[in-house]
């Protein structure tokens, strides 16, 4: 009963979705208050509807309810309460429940929160944020019934996918689909836009918010999937370049250049075309992340035979939606208003380098991603692309973008000078070239590739301090004027100061995590011990046990360094007899500057475990500069001029009471 | 097993895998400096039955196999490039993770740097053409507003 209760809501929110995605656009263009004004209500209901829906879908795989046929795929009565949960997203029908889901939510949110836009222009955005949500219950309801039940009723279900057991489920999917659908709001406003033929500074103002929610939320929803496939998968890599994962990172390349280019169109009124395009693609690239790669079609070209409908549907929707945008825009660009001109040397300048550059780097991962299939097609030759290529291409084209990030916030708008940032920047110039001499004066055999990638983090790190201290009168005026200053400084400064300098460390992590790992495999035997960056690590032996749903072998490890007592590690291996699967449990011990990482291999047969061991160094600092990247941006977001609750009709005096911008 | 797996799993194509275990300690080569350049080396071929993992990376059988061929032909004096090209007349180019540059893979290697040199022409372009008076003031329209207003006229 309750099943069809879910059941019914979410083809009643496909049906308000279909109506709100028609009437606010005709009472837009009608000019009639009372249609356009029925966007809103019908955004709440059709999130409280979808909600239903999910929540009716959460309640059945906590019960266990394996009359629906997905709770029987995907649950086991054994399966801890954690992953009865988290298991709801974990399959193809929970994870596109998932995305509806947030895709109302950000509808209901702008019906909550834009009162003060536009009557029109919310109208417009609501209506076709609601044409997505109805290609997308349209697809559920017709291919992917999360609803769909099974009689007679199995006993007991096939379990979730053991590697996906993990608290990672719990928050991963979540944030990452925050981020790709939030993608969903800045399109909607784009289209919105061009329909109404405006693209000012004000509705920068309005778009800003939303673009930078969705992208900290990616950002964060990434780096949790690259951490989760680090200590999950028992090797120590946490970043592969598979399709999977480009799939991510080209809607983030693409609304990273959106943010900035709407700072552009907010602060200076330019780049309004390049920025409404922008947002078009990202949620593209988000379309194409989610549902391309969900339907096997990269794995495989025949994935598509598997379930036709499916992919045919999913092929529709992305064409309808980028295609769609994309002739909008042809049709209505030019008649937007021409952006205020600005020297190539500017804050614009920089920012549309940089857009420039991240657009090339989306655009190599692209090729690199989705060529193999196009030469199968055409030169029937199979291809494999893999990390050496990235390497080769997209690493490249982002180094110039790092040194051009710092440079970029000292420049003026409109016209800047490079000799004068240059002066600004020169302890950050001093810096960036004395480190990596340091490195290869210590470490002889240090590769050139890693001694530039020391230079960049060391410039993107010191840079940003550098532009504070410059900013506040550092060594200029006294301490305490100083401090006062920093305090005062907005928080969009503290903010991009906040993510550029996660960047540094970023990149720090990533390249010296890269060019000095150290790795040893071995069997081991009780009482055997290797030696790993300074540690003995002693094998103590095996135990076994069973727990909830699974076998673990659970070996005892002690770490031992001079002048510290032994520290136990217990890296694992699981077996999930219902999924017939393995998983490996890694022990991870960090301090912050590096990891020893441990994963438990097969045995030998004879008494012997095989052990890799990773020392790892500053491999942390990958996620804390992605999450020091992520709270820049909600840094920024707090900004009072930036809040998502947009003051209503901008006075005049309120441009005047707005903080000069620096 | 690789990330593809984890992600794609968490994106629900649900394959299952045993858990990842990839070059083994019995597979070594005595000989430092050539096992050295066996890892290299295996981290550039691909896993032909896996979903897209070097064969460094994974425990499939095949991955096995192919780690002790590629050692054997190293054993046996080949050079690199000799092992590649071994292994590419038997499996094709799929072998290799790091494409080589052939008519089939132009556009792959030469779209990036051209995407860039061309955005970048582009934008010169613009930039030369839309040259900044440096007479004008270019207010927008909000520095307008506050203009005006700090000069106390009449909107």
């Amino acid at each position: 009963m309750l099943v069809e209760i879910g059941h019914f809501a979410l083809v009643l929110a496909m049906l308000v979705a279909l109506v709100q995605g028609i009437v606010p656009l005709v009472g837009a263009s009608a000019r009639s208050r009372a249609l356009m004004d029925l966007a809103p209500p019908a955004a709440l209901l059709q999130f409280g509807l979808v909600a239903l829906a999910f929540a009716v879908f959460m309640h059945a795989h906590i019960v266990s309810d394996f009359s629906v046929r997905n709770v029987f795929e995907n649950s086991h009565t054994a399966k801890p309460m954690l992953y009865k949960v988290t298991g709801v997203w974990g399959s193809h029908e929970g994870s596109m429940m998932l995305w509806v889901f947030m895709l109302t939510l950000f509808g209901g949110l702008v019906a909550g929160l834009g009162r003060a836009l536009p009557a029109s222009l919310r109208a417009r955005t609501l209506a076709i944020q609601s044409l997505l949500g109805f290609g997308t219950l349209l697809f559920i309801i017709a291919t992917s019934n999360p609803f769909d039940r099974l009689f007679p009723v199995p006993a007991d279900g096939r379990d979730l996918n053991p590697l996906l057991q993990d608290p990672g489920l719990a928050f991963h999917p979540p944030f990452l689909y925050f981020g790709y659908v939030g993608f969903s709001i800045t399109y909607s406003f784009a289209i919105a836009a061009l329909i109404e033929g405006r693209v000012g500074a004000q509705w920068a103002r309005w778009v800003r918010p939303w673009a930078l929610s969705a992208w900290c939320g990616l950002t964060i929803g990434i780096a949790m999937g690259s951490w989760w496939a680090y200590y999950v998968l028992g090797w120590g890599g946490w970043w592969y370049w598979d399709p999977v994962e480009n799939a991510s990172f080209m809607p983030w390349l693409l609304g990273t250049a959106l943010l900035h280019s709407a700072a552009a169109v907010e602060k200076r009124e330019t780049l309004q075309r390049w920025t409404v395009l922008l947002a078009i693609l990202t949620f593209g690239m988000s379309l194409i992340g989610t549902f391309l790669v969900r339907s096997g079609v990269l794995t495989s070209v025949h994935s598509f035979a598997v379930d036709p409908t499916r992919g045919v549907f999913i092929l529709v929707l992305i064409a309808l939606v980028i295609g769609g945008g994309l002739l909008l825009y042809a049709l209505r660009a030019p008649g937007l208003e021409t952006g205020n001109p600005f020297a190539p040397v500017s804050r614009e300048g920089a920012l549309v380098f940089n857009n420039l550059l991240l657009s090339a780097g989306m655009a190599t991962v692209f090729i690199g991603t989705f060529y193999p299939l196009f030469a199968e097609v055409w030169s029937g030759v199979k291809l494999s692309v893999g990390p050496q290529y990235f390497d080769a291409t997209f690493v490249p084209i982002l180094m110039p973008a790092i040194v051009a990030m710092v440079i970029g916030p000292v420049l003026a708008w409109r016209r800047g000078h490079l000799a004068a940032a240059a002066r600004r920047l020169a302890p950050a110039l001093v810096g960036a070239l004395l480190a990596p001499l340091l490195v290869a004066i210590f470490i002889r055999t240090a590769p050139p590739a890693a001694l530039a990638g020391v230079a960049l983090a060391v410039w993107a790190m010191l840079g940003v301090l550098t532009d504070l201290a410059d900013r506040s009168g550092f060594v200029r005026l006294p301490l305490s004027d100083t401090w006062r200053r920093l305090r005062h400084l907005p928080r969009g400064i503290w903010g991009y100061a906040t993510a550029h300098f996660g960047v540094g460390v970023l990149i720090a992590g990533i390249v010296v995590s890269t060019a000095w790992r150290s790795e040893r495999i071995e069997t081991m035997r009780a009482g055997d011990s290797l030696e790993i960056a300074g540690r003995i690590l002693r094998f103590v032996g095996v135990t076994e046990a069973n727990v909830a749903n699974y076998h673990v072998e659970r070996a005892r490890i002690l770490v031992e360094r001079p002048g510290a007592s032994p520290m136990p590690l217990y890296p694992e291996r699981r077996w999930y007899p219902v999924a017939r699967s393995q998983t490996t449990n890694t022990a991870i011990a960090t301090n912050g500057f590096g990891d020893l990482y441990l994963a438990l291999g097969d045995p030998d047969g004879q008494g012997g475990w095989v052990l890799r061991a990773y020392y790892n160094p500053l491999v942390p600092w990958i996620w804390f500069g992605a999450i020091l990247a992520a709270l820049g941006g909600l840094v920024s977001l707090s900004d009072r001029r930036l809040r998502i609750r947009m003051p209503a009709a901008r006075a005049p005096v309120s441009v005047a009471a707005r903080p000069v911008d620096s | 097993m690789t990330v593809r797996l984890l992600f794609a799993a968490v994106l629900l194509v649900m394959i299952m895998g045993p858990s990842v275990q990839a070059v083994e300690p019995s597979e070594r080569l005595a000989d430092p400096a050539l096992e050295a350049r066996a890892r290299i080396l295996s981290k550039e071929l691909r896993c032909l039955v896996c979903q897209n993992q070097s064969i460094d990376e994974s425990n499939a059988d095949l991955a096995h196999d192919l780690r002790l061929l590629l050692r054997q032909r190293l054993v046996a004096g080949d050079s690199d490039h000799q092992v590649l090209d071994y292994l590419t007349a038997r499996y094709g180019v799929f072998v290799l993770l790091d494409p080589p540059f052939t008519p089939v893979t132009w556009v792959l290697w030469l779209a990036p740097p051209l995407l860039v040199l061309g955005g970048g022409a582009l934008l010169l372009l613009r930039a030369w053409r839309r040259r900044l008076d440096p007479g004008t003031p270019g207010l927008t329209q909000d520095e307008n507003a506050r203009a005006a207003l700090l000069l106390g006229e009449p909107r």
